[in-house]
């Protein structure tokens, strides 16, 4: 065996690819978003930060500001209501100028039982992590598009990659905003803009506190780590969180049909 | 982690043979029964549900909700015995109320939720040139459970607790909403919270007064000595030139009170350059045959012989200096799955020989081990109605749960301080009989009415036989 002479392998440094200065987030105060924005403040980062409620987006901006953030901008809209997008969209235009990376943070997750029982929680579930999302993407896609600039990401889930018994209304409308944000990435590819899908193994958030095992889940601030690496870089597309959960997934998806409907899982 | 994922992943898996209404039935039936530990691993105890609001406006519906006498915060449960427990009942985690809510750069006050940590407001604003106005023995602790234990540091002889130092806090209660305690509005519910074991209420923030300093250096000193006249000549000569004091002992030496004794001061002009390291963990509870007698005398003869060796001026980190434990992270389980016993209990400087006694017996009994403590608190009037620091001397040490026996010498231990007139430490206690918890905190009954009607805890049933 022979080992090489030269000096190791030269890896490109981590390549800095989009200038990651100004970050919108979507969905603020979800449990993922939190960890994210801290880790973005103690880099000095620009964060507008779109949630519900007025309260907690101005206790986030002091503690954001007190992290270390070079500024925090806070709107209040629900944004499970397309009504409410124009004006978001306006407002990052108007106030939060030349944004360079926009992060889709929020979901919902009811309880599967209540949607196959309810149409209402049904509707609502595709509303909040479908509907919504697609609506309020199309509409910062169009302006990073045009600037030929920037970074769209999304946090859809591997509850996408597969729909089980147990949470298949959830796991579909995640994973149709995946497929989603697949055709859009190649759209936007040419204009420069990169599209990534981030796919969450279960993590330890208040959305997941009710399921059993919760306590086994990933730390929120190791995904947000994965997350914040990827917004930096040019790759990969799709990111799935904790690492582990890229293996698992294309395992799962292997099983033929046949025996998949028969697994409970 | 890896291997809890794939656990994870394909424990879920091997769930297939169960039905589909079986699994239903598992979503919907309430939460299981949560085992919760505190840092001792003693008692075992499991909570009914743990409450875990991410934002302080959910807790008023949290306390509404609940049942008389069935919640208590919870923080990092670094809490030794069971004052963080709750058995049987539920717990309201605070971990998530974890943001910084204002700082004035210009006075150094901080605004922050309860389950803020002490390590995160170092990591904060130690490079903006501030300091805890008291840090205990780990930076692990919330500021909540920091505040309703009036922790102290080495700088209890010229600085006080922890409460000292918080100015004003705002306390979740179940009858009265969010109640504003400072020095002029409602001064008895500020007393009553601090060192109040959690019990007055659920803390939403506290506003703490940092302190300003150079940088991450400690001038520090280390000076062996062999007897406790000698320690107490030590302390006397320090006092005033030195801001931290505390002491190391080796619990084997008996009355003889060999120890090493540390002081330092913040380094004027070190420069600010640090790096924080991440020390190992230990990965499991280890087999409890693997700590006896003779291989904590060793360690114990061990760590003299070396820092006797290397006695004197050195400049260190304040890691280094302040919380050498949690560069072991999850240390606790060195003492195996039985757990361990903390006892720290504090006797009065004028009973010198209550103290030597007190090292004679756990030295008799061989079954201390290689944590043993010792710091000379100050005259600072206590800062809350419950606080346990006092002037005199203190002593902390950790004893394997060995069942009977070990609470035998403990039990024998209690006498002493009690005829002494001196106090154990709810926080580190698990076991003192309501006798002893009377003695050491004669004025509890004053406390009461303060009390939540919502909140309760194990320690607090076992030490007065409320329900």
């Amino acid at each position: 065996m022979t080992i090489a002479a030269h000096p190791t392998t030269t890896r490109p440094a981590a390549t800095p690819a989009t200038a990651m200065k100004k970050i919108v987030i979507l969905g603020a105060t979800s449990g993922i978003a939190l960890e994210v924005q801290r880790q973005l403040a103690r880099q000095g980062r620009e964060l507008l930060l779109v949630a519900r409620s007025p309260q907690r987006l101005a206790e986030l901006q002091a503690d954001l500001l007190v992290r270390g953030a070079h500024n925090v901008s806070t709107y209040s809209a629900d944004l499970a209501s397309i009504q409410q997008h124009a004006a978001v969209f306006e407002f990052a235009r108007r106030t939060f100028r030349d944004f360079d990376t926009v992060l889709l943070a929020y979901g919902s997750m009811h309880d599967q039982e209540d949607s196959e029982t309810s149409i209402d929680v049904l509707l609502q579930e595709l509303q909040v992590n479908f509907v919504s999302a697609t609506a309020i993407l199309t509409l910062f896609a169009a302006d990073l598009e045009r600037r030929g600039t920037g970074c769209l990401a999304a946090i859809t889930s591997v509850a996408g990659d597969r729909a089980r018994r147990s949470n298949y209304v959830y796991g579909s409308t995640k994973g149709a905003l995946s497929l989603f944000l697949q055709g859009l990435r190649s759209r936007l590819h040419p204009a420069g803009v990169r599209v990534i899908t981030i796919k969450p193994g279960p993590v330890q958030t208040p959305m997941t506190d009710h399921l059993p095992n919760s306590a086994r889940f990933a730390d929120p601030e190791q995904v947000a780590r994965d997350i914040v690496r990827a917004l930096e870089r040019r790759s990969p597309d799709v990111l799935y969180t904790p690492r582990i959960w890229r293996y698992i997934m294309t395992a799962v998806r292997q099983i033929p049909e046949t025996i998949f409907k028969r697994l409970s899982i | 982690m890896a291997f809890e994922v794939i656990e994870f992943a394909f424990g879920t898996l091997s769930m297939s043979s169960q039905s589909a209404a079986a699994l239903r039935k598992q979503f919907a039936a309430p939460p299981p029964t949560e085992q919760i530990l505190s840092w001792g691993r003693y008692p075992k105890s499991a909570h009914h549900h743990v409450h875990k609001p991410a934002w302080n406006d959910q807790v008023p519906d949290i306390l509404k909700a609940a049942v008389p006498g069935f919640l208590l915060p919870y923080g990092l449960g670094r809490s030794y015995g069971d004052s963080c427990l709750n058995a049987g009942r539920d717990l309201v985690d605070c971990r998530r109320l974890n943001r910084i809510l204002g700082f004035d750069e210009s006075t150094g006050m901080l605004r922050s939720e309860s389950g803020v940590s002490l390590s995160d407001i170092i990591d904060v604003f130690l490079p903006k040139g501030w300091f805890l106005p008291v840090t205990p023995g780990t930076r692990f602790v919330t500021v909540g459970g920091a505040s309703a234990n009036d922790v102290h540091g080495k700088n209890h002889h010229c600085a006080g607790t922890f409460g000292a130092h918080v100015r004003q806090i705002g306390l979740h209660r179940s009858n009265d909403g969010l109640v504003i305690c400072n020095s002029e509005e409602n001064s008895d519910m500020l007393h009553a919270t601090i060192g109040g074991l959690g019990l007055t209420g659920v803390i939403a923030w506290a506003d703490i007064q940092l302190k300003r300093v150079a940088g991450p250096w400690i001038d520090a000193e280390s000076i062996p000595f062999q007897s406790l006249n000698t320690f107490l000549d030590l302390n006397r000569e320090s006092n005033d030139r030195f801001e931290y004091t505390v002491a190391w002992l080796d619990c084997f030496a008996g009355k003889n009170a060999r120890g090493i004794f540390f002081r330092g001061n913040h380094a004027a002009d070190h420069g600010k350059e640090f790096h924080p390291r991440r020390g190992p963990k230990l990965p499991f509870a280890l087999p409890s045959w693997m700590l006896n007698r003779y291989s904590v005398k060793a360690f114990n003869m061990a760590y003299y012989s070396i820092h006797a060796a290397k006695k004197g001026a050195v400049v260190v980190p304040y890691d280094s200096f302040f919380t050498p434990l949690d560069s072991i992270r999850q240390w606790n389980l060195l003492y195996g799955k039985q757990g361990f016993l903390q006892y720290q209990c504090v006797i009065p400087e004028t009973n010198l020989e209550a103290f030597a006694e007190l090292l004679d017996r756990i030295a008799r009994s061989g079954m201390g081990s290689f944590l043993g403590v010792l710091k000379q608190f100050g005259s600072a009037p206590p800062a809350g109605m419950l606080s346990f620091p006092r002037p005199g001397l203190t002593i902390a040490l950790d004893f394997a749960m060995r069942g009977e026996r070990t609470l035998r010498l403990m039990q024998s231990l209690d006498e002493i301080v009690r005829q002494s007139g001196g106090a154990l430490y709810p926080a580190k206690d698990a076991r003192m009989s309501p006798a002893l918890f009377e003695a050491s905190f004669p004025r509890w009954r004053g406390f009461v009415p303060y009390i939540d009607p919502k909140i309760s805890s194990s320690f607090w049933r076992r030490v007065t036989g409320a329900q």
